[in-house]
């Protein structure tokens, strides 16, 4: 087992044009711009340094990397020094030696003596340092002012801070504001009694987003992950990718054996570049947790305590279950449902299973209730059903318009990236109901938000693009080379009725018409403009529309097909752009071809040697609906949690209530098993062997870290149950599924695991043409050849605002957890978040009687929950907000069966509500409550809960 | 008819209560019948007469000092306001011996007028130099300004020139003129008179300087010690705006520039150029590393001219007379006149404007006349805390940066202090030290912790405490101070330190006798 070693270049890496130069008489040729620092590193030779690394900008405080420079004075620090032509640099010399050891002194006249116990012992930039100058003594001695005695702050439930052994060469303060640009941390005092401060407070009161940057940056103990602390120092480490958001960090896996000591991002990670979030980098705690089950349970009824059993019993209880199903209620009376949080592998294999092995194409997945619009909409336009740009594109980006995101909570890694590039002057327009943080933070500040009202996302868009033809903005050139002209005349004339004026639709959107004309030109005369967005866009009954909508501004200003423009739908779990490219819809083979195409069919049959159907199969909420009718008996769930995630609650765990065979794979007993007759224990991402795929379509590898603790990885009790049901499926390894993926699907040709090792990542296509992959997509062409205008009438909601319920509830994620919890919820993110509350204006809270903590109902027609107050002038009047991560809460309750017209997305954004002050939770609480309870108790093995555990169960009420 | 009568109202003079002899006069005038019109010059710089007050008779003006409120009545009884004879009576301002034999080429204007009066600036020759200026093309500017060798007055003696002439050719869309009018040397206050007593002289010289190299902002950066400069300042800048000489069409040529002061927070480190642009875009003040020079990325990261107050109030008197006005006086690469403040244990401090070339004892004694105590001289510090002691065997130095430096001094911002032979150098040295230590920055290692061990380290030296050893220890702590800090105030340090043991090492022998 070896480590994944990384170099420090000391200073970052530069563009220019070649400078040849000598260190110590070795020719070196480095980009003009870089450091005689990076150039030594890059000619082989170390020079020691404490206050650079190649992550932040120079910062040249340490005055250990001094050198000498022929034919000129001094000593100048090789970190904050540029190279030249012909320069001739020594970096040791009887001179140098003594200046280093001089300073040396001095840091450690300052520093405790405590090398052996220390938890950087073996891992300290300090110590290395020391040693590499040769420091022999101390002619200070330790008697003198020192900061020794100064109190460690233990606050952040993952590192601490101990000042006593802060060297203050600023590298956190510097990783806070460089790298994720929230500017929490500062130099308090000056001269000796300088250190390190959150502002006058600990760390979690402070704006810390605990991100780990600072921790990453520390080149001592001072910030240290709690779990070093613990444990100690890792053996080996081992790359793979995060399994949270869909930004797709690379990790190194430091472990000791089995056991992770620490989640490090990895520099060369394309998609982090060295940066991670508070979930990614720290928040893994819940692969180990008390509640993860590891052995395969069976149950007749749901009512019955589980049974556990040996995988072999299991698989063969299932498999028999589900034939006995089909030759009873028919072949389409049984179905599945991949999973985003798995890997491509694992996902191919579920829908394989379903389409060859059950026979149906009744497959859906998770996408359905977020992303479905993104396919839909940009393979309408362009012609391909994923973002177009890689995330390095915002670096060149001028304008940058977000729309329905949160990237601080719910893309941090990306955000920062954002932040970044705003921070150097990028205009932003943010178009959300929420006044969310990205609107005005330290150095950024949004030149237009767009505060729409919930539903009007289309008439907004619509208004815009008004704008943009109306004012003679069309990129006229760009329409006439790439796109359908007759589509886009058809669209043009569409777009210009005053109807769609900023004027007119400002009383439906509650935006001021200036507002839109200005945002539309930020938008339409930068350089380069990009269209951020998420689920506040394709969360509607309009969401399809809407992302046509975006696509259409984009081909209309002619922001494609290079860097820094683009349409890029932020992708909220780790592989729901995977889970989608793999087939994992009811209609599509992986790579997005219909099952109804012979040709791309037969090569299917052929491959799988089945007849497969042309016809497309259930989605799941026709699943759900066909299982209340009674024709649907049977599901086969892959690492999703309907029963949470879904809309309408009661009327999805109705759907599973009446089936005959629920068969759930997970880490944990989650909601949806409460319905199940059967239960896998499933493998968290550090048992898995595959890839994932993030919303810059980069595959990347995720590699195993430890055995699977339930004996089984995923893929394989999906082949067992196959084998089982008589389809022989065999594979001896995850890259064999790949090869499989590669040999069907004409975008991942390229793809394997010898070429993912080699290059670290790939983004899809991968083939013939583009052999590494396809950072920008529609770079000449359109997939589709010529880019395609939609028409997009706005069609308001049905889902309206009455006398009964008169405010509109949105809801969303926050920083530190993730959707339903089921991760977060088991880790010490809880220090942040313990439980969902509802964001209300202080009008409407002023109209209710409401304030600050309040127990409060939230009812709509579907159902009611209550839930914790916080008033607040994110909102605007007559919106509220709440996130849906604590199953208690059951926010899902209340939202409604309302979709997209087109791919049945849920209108998760938009439930009219009333919201009262209440003194009890609601009865959905209180029954979900007992059963909850009952499911506990009844789980045969001791493993109750503890009270802790039921109370975050129940949200906290 | 009235009597004009002027009180200088600079921090100086009100200081030593020139505030009651003003408000004394202004009362008993009317009392005795005599229409007195006070005004508010400021001090000419010599302080041990100050409050010197000044008289308009028909033959010019009359001065009497120092004055406390308790002479005003024998001053109207002796009839000052004709220029009656008294005997605090100086004689004709300009005749004084101490004024009378200095070339004030940038002074000249300083106790003269009333300070933010256009009329009196204008009358004094004001504005002369921006006229020229606007005749001229910016090369041609910046040529006349190398021409006439004048150098950053801050201290670094870096010409003025070349600095001015990198921002002009720097492209850019913004650029900026920063004053650096944080004087913090002890012991120096040239910049705080130019301010109290001659704004427009640096208004204009700010003015000249965005004209040449293409910026159209200055901001004042003023050290919040000195309150009335801040707010003279700010009057000047608005009589200027008012007046037009400010604002988009400067003196109608179509072309703009507009001036703004800041007000420091009490941080010596921030007279260090980096760290006060640092402090003007609002953050910490800390050192930036160079390169890239304040001259291609300073303010807000736009091409910048920092210079020190007299650096750009010295360029309109330079451009009104000529490169060769200034370049004829001097010597060697030091042309045209310095400006040294006397103070510390002297009996005549004040300021005095002279060619460089003359020796710092023509200076000190012939100006200062020797300490205020009568005793003999023993040192000198030159160039304010971080400035070298030299012995009083050294004052034949001539005031030329070059002859200090090889004596390895610094004229730094032309600040002398004296003191007699009660001073114990050993004191003086860890001064230095414990002044570093207080108002280092805390960036760099050498000057955040060395700063704090070296005073534990002399201490133990004066204790007495493995002594040679330890000597050793502070001649290697200032090598890595000399070499390893990031500014100057690290790296000046060791001056006064290795001036004092190189020529007073007795005075760190403390073995009992």
């Amino acid at each position: 087992m070896a480590f994944v070693i990384e170099t420090d270049f000391g200073t970052p890496q530069q563009t220019g044009l070649p400078v040849a130069l000598f260190v110590d008489g070795t020719p070196v040729t480095v980009p003009a711009g870089t450091s005689v620092m990076r150039a030594a590193v890059e000619s082989g030779v170390k020079v020691p340094k404490l206050c650079a690394t190649d992550s932040l900008d120079p910062f040249g405080s340490c005055r250990m990397c001094l050198v000498e420079i022929e034919g000129r004075r001094g000593t100048p620090a090789s970190c904050t020094t540029p190279v030249e032509p012909g320069m001739k640099v020594t970096t040791n010399s009887p001179k140098l030696a003594k200046l280093r050891r001089g300073v040396m002194e001095l840091y450690i006249s300052d520093h405790p003596l405590d090398c052996l116990t220390c938890a950087a012992n073996g891992d300290c930039e300090l110590q290395d340092v020391a040693g590499q100058v040769g420091l022999r003594e101390v002619r200070y001695g330790y008697a003198g002012e020192n900061h020794l005695s100064e109190q460690k702050d233990i606050s952040n439930p993952y590192f601490s801070f101990d000042p006593a052994k802060c060297i203050v060469c600023s590298r956190c303060v510097r990783a806070c504001d460089e790298i994720q640009g929230t500017l929490a941390l500062t130099v308090k005092g000056r001269g000796f009694a300088s250190k390190i401060s959150p502002g006058d407070m600990l760390f979690m009161d402070s704006e810390c987003v605990s991100c780990g940057a600072c921790v990453q940056a520390c080149p001592t103990a001072t910030l240290t992950e709690k779990s070093v602390i613990e444990k100690g120092q890792p053996d080996h480490s081992v790359l793979t990718t995060c399994a949270y958001c869909g930004v797709g960090c690379t990790f190194k896996a430091e472990m000791q054996g089995n056991e992770v000591v620490r989640m490090v991002p990895y520099k060369d990670g394309k998609a982090n570049e060295g940066h991670s979030c508070v979930k990614g980098r720290f928040a893994w705690g819940y692969t180990t947790h008390k509640d993860r089950i590891y052995s395969p349970m069976i149950r007749k009824n749901i009512s019955d305590p589980w049974t556990e059993v040996s995988w072999e019993e299991a698989i063969s209880y299932a498999a028999g279950e589900l034939k006995r199903i089909q030759e009873r209620y028919g072949p389409d009376s049984i179905g599945g449902i991949t999973s985003s949080r798995c890997t491509n592998e694992e996902t191919y294999l579920v829908q394989k299973l379903v389409r060859a092995g059950f026979g149906n194409n009744n497959v859906d997945t998770c996408a359905r209730v977020c992303h479905s619009p993104t396919g839909y909409g940009l393979k309408t336009t362009f012609g391909t059903s994923a973002g177009t740009q890689d995330f390095e594109s915002v670096e060149e980006t001028d304008v940058i318009v977000v729309i329905g995101a949160n990237p601080t909570d719910a893309h941090p890694v990306f955000a920062s990236r954002m932040k970044r590039r705003l921070r150097e002057g990028a205009g932003l327009v943010v178009i959300d109901p929420r006044k969310i943080d990205l609107v005005k933070s330290p150095h950024i500040e949004a030149n237009y938000h767009l505060p729409l009202r919930p539903g009007t996302n289309v008439a907004v868009i619509n208004a815009i693009a008004h704008v943009i033809v109306t004012e003679g903005l069309v990129d006229e050139a760009f329409v006439a080379a790439r796109c359908d002209t007759r589509a886009f005349d058809r669209w043009r004339e569409f777009i210009a009725e005053e109807r769609h004026s900023p004027e007119v639709v400002e009383t439906l959107t509650g935006v001021p018409a200036e507002s839109i004309r200005g945002a539309a030109r930020l938008y339409a005369t930068a350089r380069n403009a990009a269209i951020y967005y998420g689920l506040g866009v394709t969360e509607h009954s309009q969401g399809s529309t809407m992302v046509m909508g975006m696509a259409n501004l984009a081909m209309a200003t002619g922001n494609l097909g290079r860097k820094g423009v683009g349409v890029n739908p932020l992708r909220g779990q780790n592989n729901v752009q995977g889970a989608c490219d793999m087939g994992s819809f009811p209609h599509e083979f992986s790579g997005y071809r219909h099952v109804s195409d012979d040709s791309v069919r037969s090569m299917f049959e052929e491959a799988w040697t089945v007849t497969l159907k042309g016809e497309p199969g259930l989605r799941i909420p026709n699943m759900l609906d066909a299982a209340v009718d009674g024709t649907f008996k049977a599901i086969y769930i892959q690492g999703e949690d309907i029963a949470q995630s879904d809309p309408n609650t009661r009327h999805v765990t109705a759907g599973l209530a009446a089936m005959e065979c629920v068969i759930v794979q997970d880490l944990f007993l989650n909601e949806t098993a409460s319905y199940a007759h059967v239960f896998f224990p499933g493998t968290s991402f550090l048992e898995k062997d595959g890839t994932f795929t993030n919303a810059e379509r980069r595959i990347g590898r995720v590699r195993q870290v430890m055995p699977p603790k339930s004996g089984l990885g995923d893929w394989e009790v999906t082949m067992a149950l196959s084998n089982a049901m008589g389809y022989p499926m065999n594979y001896s390894h995850p890259s064999e599924i790949m090869a499989e993926i590669a040999r069907l699907t004409p975008t991942f040709t390229g793809v394997s695991y010898e070429a993912l090792d080699r290059l670290g990542s790939l983004q899809w296509p991968v083939n013939a043409t583009a052999p590494e992959g396809t950072p920008i997509m529609h770079v000449d062409a359109f997939a589709r050849g010529k880019g395609n205008f939609m028409i997009t009438e706005f069609v308001p909601t049905d889902e309206k605002t009455t006398d009964r319920f008169p405010l509109l509830l949105t809801t969303g994620r926050i920083l530190s957890q993730y959707n339903v919890g089921a991760q977060t919820r088991r880790t010490e993110n809880v220090a942040w978040h313990s439980e969902d509350l509802l964001e209300i204006h202080p009008w409407d809270a002023e109209n209710r009687g409401i304030s600050d903590g309040d127990l409060v109902e939230v009812a709509s027609r579907a159902g009611s929950t209550t839930l914790n107050a916080v008033v607040s002038e994110r909102m605007q009047p007559g919106v509220v907000y709440t996130t849906f991560h604590f199953p208690g809460t059951g926010a899902n309750v209340v939202t409604t069966e309302f979709a997209d017209w087109a791919t049945e997305c849920p209108e998760f954004k938009v439930t009219a509500v009333q919201v009262r002050k209440t003194s009890r939770r609601s009865e959905w609480q209180d029954a979900y409550h007992e059963l909850r309870s009952e499911t506990t108790k009844r789980r045969k093995k001791d493993r109750e809960l503890d009270g802790a555990g039921i109370a975050a169960l129940v949200g906290g009420v | 008819m009235s009597i004009r009568i002027y009180v200088p109202g600079d921090s100086a003079a009100r200081s030593v209560g020139a505030d009651e002899v003003a408000l004394a006069i202004r009362t008993q005038g009317p009392l005795r019948g005599i229409e007195v019109d006070v005004r508010r010059n400021s001090s000419r710089g010599l302080f041990w007469l100050e409050p010197m007050v000044e008289v308009v008779t028909e033959h010019g003006r009359m001065a009497y000092g120092p004055i406390d409120v308790a002479d005003v009545s024998s001053l109207f009884e002796a009839g000052f306001i004709h220029g009656g004879d008294h005997h605090l009576r100086l004689g004709p301002p300009e005749e004084i011996d101490f004024l009378h034999s200095q070339q004030r080429f940038t002074m000249g204007r300083v106790g003269v007028v009333e300070p933010a009066s256009l009329e009196d600036y204008i009358a004094n020759g004001g504005y002369a130099g921006l006229q020229k200026a606007l005749t001229m093309t910016p090369v041609a500017i910046v040529d006349e300004v190398t021409k006439s060798g004048l150098r950053g007055r801050g201290g670094a003696g870096f010409p003025t020139g070349i600095k001015w002439r990198t921002v002009m050719d720097a492209p850019a869309d913004q650029k900026y003129i920063v004053c650096n009018a944080d004087e913090g040397d002890s012991g120096t206050y040239a910049d705080r008179m130019v301010m109290e007593g001659d704004p427009l002289m640096l208004i204009e010289g700010m003015t000249i300087a965005g004209l040449t190299v293409g910026a159209t902002m200055g901001y004042i950066y003023i050290r919040s010690e000195y309150p009335d400069a801040f707010e003279m300042m700010n009057r000047a800048i608005a009589v200027a705006r008012d007046a037009g000489y400010l604002g988009a069409n400067v003196a109608g040529s179509g072309r703009s520039f507009d001036l703004d002061t800041r007000l420091g927070a009490g941080a010596y480190i921030c007279g260090e150029e980096t760290a006060l642009l640092e402090s003007l875009e609002g953050k910490r003040g800390v050192i930036r590393f160079r390169p890239p020079l304040p001259a291609i990325k300073g303010l807000f990261g736009r091409p910048t001219v920092v210079n020190n107050v007299l650096s750009l109030a010295t360029v309109p008197a330079i451009l009104a007379k000529g490169a060769e006005s200034y370049s004829s006086l001097g010597v060697g690469r030091s042309r045209g006149t310095a400006i040294i403040q006397l103070a510390g244990n002297i009996k005549r401090g004040g300021l005095v404007e002279v060619p460089y070339g003359l020796s710092l004892r023509d200076v000190i004694e012939g100006y200062g006349g020797g300490t205020a105590t009568g005793r003999p001289i023993r040192a000198v510090q030159l160039g304010g805390p971080l400035g070298a002691y030299f012995p009083a065997d050294l004052l034949d130095t001539p005031i030329d940066y070059e002859a200090i430096a090889a004596l390895k001094g610094l004229l730094g911002h032309g600040g002398i202090v004296v003191f007699d032979d009660t001073v114990d150098m050993a004191n003086q040295a860890r001064f230095a030290l414990e002044f570093c230590a207080a108002e280092s920055c805390g960036k760099c290692t050498p000057c955040r912790i060395g700063s704090t061990r070296g005073v534990e380290v002399i201490d133990r030296i004066m204790a007495n405490e493995n002594r040679a050893a330890n000597l050793i220890v502070l001649d290697d702590l200032c090598e890595v101070l000399l070499d390893a800090s990031l500014c100057g105030l690290g790296g000046l340090t060791p001056f006064p330190v290795l001036s004092a043991l190189r020529h007073f090492p007795g005075d760190f022998d403390r073995t009992p006798a």
